[in-house]
């Protein structure tokens, strides 16, 4: 597997934690560290094949055999790279470069001061009601109020005689894939495969990531 | 902080070495003031209330009584705001926090200097 060296339009990783830094000024900087990569290319979709411009890339990790089934497996032979979990496709422009199955993308490919977007699965939240699903605002508690986190009207009687479809009202919270764009690349430590960006980042603790460069 | 890959990076963004702190300690702490172009230092001498968090997240209070009214900062340990901490003396004291001096001023307000081991 070759390394490339054209700008990598993104790379998977896993997310770590969160700590702080300080900058030259004392002013403290919040952190989120990202292992990022190592990554490989394992298709190249096109647009005369697939209809768009993308390379599809998993994270290199260790997987157990008998999780990958037949065709997965045949699949990752086709790019010559060993089974991955965790795949994702980054879009290139038009024309843009020539990836390869099996090219690897690194952390150090990326820079401090850089903008990346970054792509996670939220925290599930579960069930929950409409104050903190929707930031309704609930009513009064004390005072003889009778009314404290329930939705409320939801709609009117003989005209339309129905609820409207994306009513806002309980349900599964979270859990759900969020981008968060436009954030900075603070340090990359390319020893340990580590991207460091500024800011929270979606999601639990080890789980996935996709880091897009922002356009 | 159970995480190594963190504690990794926190180490290399720590101060090196800071001095042994304990709470009841009489400390100067220098402290790098920045006023437009030019920086100084400022010395701010008090008792260590409590030290605060832990890794690089760490704080301490520090206290002292300035023209008869009690002032306390707090300080990122780690942050290169403070320059440097000089331990003056070390107090005996028999907790890790020591809010109740707040209640105490004058004769009451003193603390005793540990013997030396």
């Amino acid at each position: 597997m070759r390394e490339h060296d054209a700008m990598a339009p993104g790379i998977l990783g896993k997310k770590i934690g969160m700590t702080q830094f300080f900058d030259e000024d004392g002013h403290v900087v919040p952190v989120t560290v990202l292992q990022a990569g190592p990554c490989a290319v394992i298709q190249r979709k096109t647009a005369g094949k697939d209809g768009y411009e993308a390379i599809q890339v998993g994270l290199v990790d260790f997987l157990r055999e008998k999780l990958v089934n037949k065709p997965a497996r045949g699949h990752f032979a086709k790019a010559g790279v060993e089974p991955m979990r965790f795949l994702r496709e980054f879009r290139l422009e038009d024309g843009s470069s020539d990836w390869k199955p099996g090219d690897r993308i690194l952390a150090e490919q990326f820079r401090p001061a850089e903008r990346v977007d970054v792509i996670g699965v939220s925290k599930g939240k579960g069930f929950q009601g409409v104050v903190k699903r929707h930031n309704f605002r609930g009513g009064r508690a004390t005072h003889g109020s009778m009314f404290h986190r329930a939705p409320g009207s939801i709609g009117q009687s003989a005209y339309p005689s129905k609820v409207f479809k994306g009513q806002r009202l309980p349900g599964r919270m979270g859990g759900k894939r969020v981008t968060v764009r436009g954030l900075e690349i603070v340090e990359v430590r390319p020893d340990d495969n580590m991207i460091l960006v500024r800011g929270a980042v979606p999601g639990a603790r080890g789980g996935f990531v996709a880091i897009r460069r922002a356009r | 902080m159970q995480n190594a890959i963190l504690e990794k990076i926190d180490q290399a963004h720590s101060k090196p070495s800071v001095p042994q702190l304990e709470p009841g300690d009489q400390i100067r702490v220098h402290v790098r003031i920045k006023e437009g172009e030019k920086e100084r230092i400022q010395i701010f001498e008090g008792i260590l209330l409590a030290r605060n968090n832990s890794g690089i997240r760490e704080t301490i209070t520090v206290r002292k009584v300035s023209f008869g009214q009690g002032v306390e900062r707090i300080f990122p340990l780690h942050s290169p705001i403070v320059a440097k901490i000089d331990v003056v003396k070390r107090n005996r004291v028999r907790r890790a926090k020591l809010y109740y001096l707040r209640k105490l001023k004058g004769k009451a307000a003193r603390l005793k200097e540990r013997a030396r081991r």
